[in-house]
């Protein structure tokens, strides 16, 4: 009993080791096969559209268009993919975009110009996010009911600061962002920031501490606690930078509307969680990508698009994404079930 | 006369999932009334075999044959038709039903074809209850209520709700006391009188030999022996079986002297109303100090408590001198704390990642300037931590449920090592860990002693504490009942010591 044990290698590095190159094969290819059936669909999509509407579809202006639409959804959705990689949901992020933007056209804030209107949407979004913050990480509320009252709440207070009325922008150097001549090689200036907001969240994810710790409390909330993280801060910081991405689309959808509307973001909540789930990011947490996000929010914009341009009724739309909602998750659960 | 078929009998039995073959033609006979075990190393294919008995996996080649007819189990419910039940080591229980809730589930008795007869219910299930030995158990009850050891009993009495020939236990003394195992062990006794078969799977080599008729030993997805008497088996000929070596236990030796420096560890006076009466205790650089005592008895609460993960009522937590801020999990940490939790895959690992992403996980800052993570350095201090406690694969990118459990433990202690910690908190490190794994683990933990580690462990296994610990606290109820070195106790005197004194049963 007192022997020195050199160690027993045949015996445990066995199964492991066996399975190791495969394994590791495994994740990569699926994480490829992944992107690339999205790419596919997409591609697709496109075809479809050429062929349906030659002209009108593949015209750079409607091109901008898409892209354009994809901006406002697609920042918002990269907030929410990082909350639900973390575990949570974030219910609030339409209404949070309608407060935003209406709180940053009234005439007061007008007066500020836009620094006064970029400002005050980011703001009204911080805010939001961190009362959703507060409430679930210290508050130990369930991030579906706390975000859902967000809803409510939000929405309630963007119709009484309008009373229903469309606050037009008379602010001159925001109008200018939406016109052709500011674009950038022919690139509308929203969809630049949507690129950028899409770049850094991809390394904020991949790169940084602040990511891993994301990915760590919702793959294992109480392992990310016992190995020292602070998982309550980490789910306060989630919310504000939902609360950030939804302030950002607020005043992109100022640009593009030339006003804020209490109905702004409309079901962007579902929009949101449709196309990080279609790209990938899994409910439950602990996994998901920014690059399956923004292909996910490419598709849909796309199809409302092709739909619009062929004169068919949003509600034909409606069904169509939830079939490919259902499409892609089950397509997922296959290739997942598979390694 | 020709002998009676088998009850049942799987042939050539193969399975593979996608890079592993998890079952490579494996035979398994069992009568009626016997007790079979079944023995091998984690990843040795018992999982999957009896998961094929129950229907859950479809095996992709070999014959079934019960009670002579060749048969397909295409579902559980299949399996449970013939009267193949299985109490899976992770229990199913419905924590917000009752109790005869979850007995009957899926099977309840009902009037008309739909409207519940809860009487009835909780009539039969006291009656199974009290069959189990355990009418104390109220079947109006929440199952989530009760204690595991009771959890277990319901989940056999599911089993037995129904018309069972064959049941399978997988490793249903893990989570018991002893008292509770010698009426487990009743229990297989009374229904292999009736006729019933039982395949029993346990790392634990003498409850084999106890209640064991016939043992089939598993490795690498072959049955490489089948039908040994479990009870006159020489017991290095099982383990040579399984591991294809000789070992038994090994313990590292202890140094020469005992450690001297001033402990780095103090706990005062630490306490949680209803679960441990005050404690105190020192851990020294190099020292290992091991806690035993029964389940319930408080070891993990004292261990997570003293990690900052439970909040104290009493006392507090000293490292290097300096009290800790209680109930801190972080607070620990930076003062050189670290865990290695019992449940390894709910409170330490994150499954979906690799392992250099669970090493890293408590020292991500150190690789980090200003949030952004320099992965060269983290992939190089990763895999220089994965070398020095030879973990494998040494490969550290693969992802973590890939390994076997002792490897996946030696993945938190790298996680530890990594951070630079100073005091490790060992709690029922070998759970899960197969024998030939367990020994590398001990000479692991006393190596990381030697090069000036404190540890403080807890186990269930009385000998594994005398085994690896320096020193003994032995606990009961929650009382430190007795602190000795380890060389003077052995397993009789602290079992004596654990049960003194306790309410007969």
């Amino acid at each position: 009993m007192t022997q020195p044990v050199s160690p027993p290698r045949d015996s445990t590095d066995k199964v492991p080791s066996a399975a190791e190159p495969p394994a590791w094969r495994a994740v990569l290819f699926r994480a490829d096969v992944r992107t690339m059936s999205l790419l596919g669909v997409l591609a697709v999509l496109i075809l479809i559209g050429g062929i349906t509407k030659p002209d009108q579809f593949l015209d750079t202006r409607n091109l901008q268009l898409v892209l354009t639409q994809a901006s406002v959804i697609g920042v918002v959705t990269v907030g929410m993919t990082f909350v639900i990689i973390s575990g949570g949901i974030d219910l609030s992020v339409g209404a949070i975009v309608a407060l935003a933007s209406v709180w940053a056209t009234t005439v007061a804030t007008q007066e500020y110009g836009f620094g006064g209107i970029l400002f005050t949407a980011v703001l009204v979004g911080l805010g939001c996010g961190l009362v959703n913050g507060v409430l679930i990480a210290y508050g130990g509320m369930v991030p579906f009911i706390a975000t859902l009252a967000m809803l409510a709440s939000a929405r309630g207070l963007a119709l009484q600061i309008t009373d229903g009325r469309t606050q037009i922008v008379t602010v001159d150097g925001v109008l200018d962002l939406g016109e052709r001549d500011s674009y950038v090689l022919g690139i509308p200036p929203l969809v630049l920031v949507f690129a950028a907001v899409t770049v850094i969240g991809w390394l904020v994810l991949n790169r940084t501490t602040f990511g891993r710790r994301s990915v760590a409390v919702g793959g294992n909330a109480e392992a990310a606690r016992l190995a020292g993280i602070d998982v309550r801060r980490q789910r306060l910081y989630l919310y504000l930078l939902s609360g950030l991405c939804c302030g950002i689309a607020a005043f992109l959808l100022i640009v593009l509307a030339g006003s804020g509307q209490n109905t702004n973001g409309n079901l962007y909540e579902l929009d949101a969680i449709a196309a990080a789930i279609i790209g990938g990011t899994l409910l439950t947490g602990g996994r998901g990508t920014i690059v399956g996000s923004v292909l996910g929010v490419l598709i849909f914009t796309t199809i409302t698009n092709i739909f619009a341009l062929n004169n068919l009724q949003s509600d034909v739309q409606q069904i169509a994404k939830g079939a490919i909602i259902v499409a892609a998750v089950l397509v997922q659960r296959r290739t997942a079930s598979t390694t | 006369m020709a002998p009676q078929p088998p009850l049942l009998s799987m042939s050539g039995i193969t399975k593979s999932f996608p890079g592993v073959r998890a079952l490579d033609g494996v035979d398994l006979d069992v009568q009626a009334g016997e007790v079979h075990c079944l023995l091998g190393q984690n990843g040795a294919g018992k999982s999957t075999l009896i998961k094929v008995l129950a229907g859950a996996h479809q095996p992709d080649s070999g014959t079934i044959r019960w009670r002579g007819d060749d048969v397909t189990l295409r579902s559980p419910i299949a399996a449970m038709r013939l009267g193949i039940a299985t109490i899976y080591q992770e229990l199913d229980l419905v924590e917000h039903l009752s109790v005869a809730e979850n007995v009957h589930l899926g099977h309840e008795p009902t009037t008309a074809g739909f409207v519940v007869r809860g009487r009835a219910a909780k009539a039969s299930t006291a009656r199974l209850l009290q069959r189990l030995g355990h009418p104390e158990i109220d079947p109006a009850r929440l199952v989530g209520d009760l204690s595991a050891a009771h959890q277990q009993i319901v989940s056999m009495a599911r089993a037995l709700s129904h018309e069972v020939r064959l049941i399978v236990m997988d490793e249903p003394s893990a989570a018991l006391d002893p008292d509770e195992v010698d009426n487990l062990f009743r229990i297989v006794g009374d229904l292999t009188a009736d006729g019933v078969a039982v395949v029993y799977i346990s790392h634990r080599l003498e409850e084999i030999r106890r209640i064991g008729d016939r043992v089939t030993v598993l490795k690498d997805g072959r049955a490489v022996a089948g039908g040994l008497p479990a009870k006159s088996t020489p017991t290095k000929e099982v383990v040579a079986l399984m591991t294809g070596r000789n070992v038994e236990y090994v313990f590292p030796p202890r140094p020469a002297s005992a450690p001297q420096g001033d402990p780095v560890l103090v706990v005062e006076g630490l306490s949680r109303k209803g679960e441990f009466a005050p404690i105190d205790l020192q851990v020294r650089p190099g020292e290992i100090v091991g806690l035993a005592g029964l389940v319930g008895s408080g070891r993990s609460e004292i261990l997570e408590t003293v990690y900052g993960a439970r909040k104290p009522d009493t006392g507090r937590v000293l490292v290097d001198g300096k009290p800790l801020r209680p109930g801190s999990v972080r607070a620990a940490v930076r003062a050189g704390l670290g865990l290695a939790p019992e449940e390894r895959k709910a409170q330490a690992l994150l499954m979906l990642e690799s392992v250099t992403r669970n090493v890293s996980v408590s020292s991500m800052s150190r690789f980090a300037r200003l949030g952004w993570i320099d992965r060269g350095a983290e992939l190089g201090a990763a895999r220089a931590a994965v070398r020095e406690l030879s973990l494998r694969p040494d490969n550290p990118d693969v992802p973590v449920r890939t390994l076997s459990g002792g490897n996946q433990q030696k993945a938190v202690l790298a996680r530890w090592l990594l951070r630079g910690c100073r005091v490790l908190l060992l709690d029922e490190p070998t759970r899960g860990v197969d024998v030939g794994a367990r020994a590398e683990l001990y000479a692991v933990v006393r190596r990381l002693a030697d090069e000036g580690l404190a540890v403080l462990l807890v186990s269930s296994e009385v000998p594994e504490v005398l085994g690896l610990a320096d020193r003994v606290l032995v606990l009961r109820e929650g009382d430190v009942v007795h602190t000795a070195p380890a060389r003077e106790l052995d397993e009789h005197r602290v079992l004596d010591l654990v049960m003194e004194g306790s309410p007969a049963s």
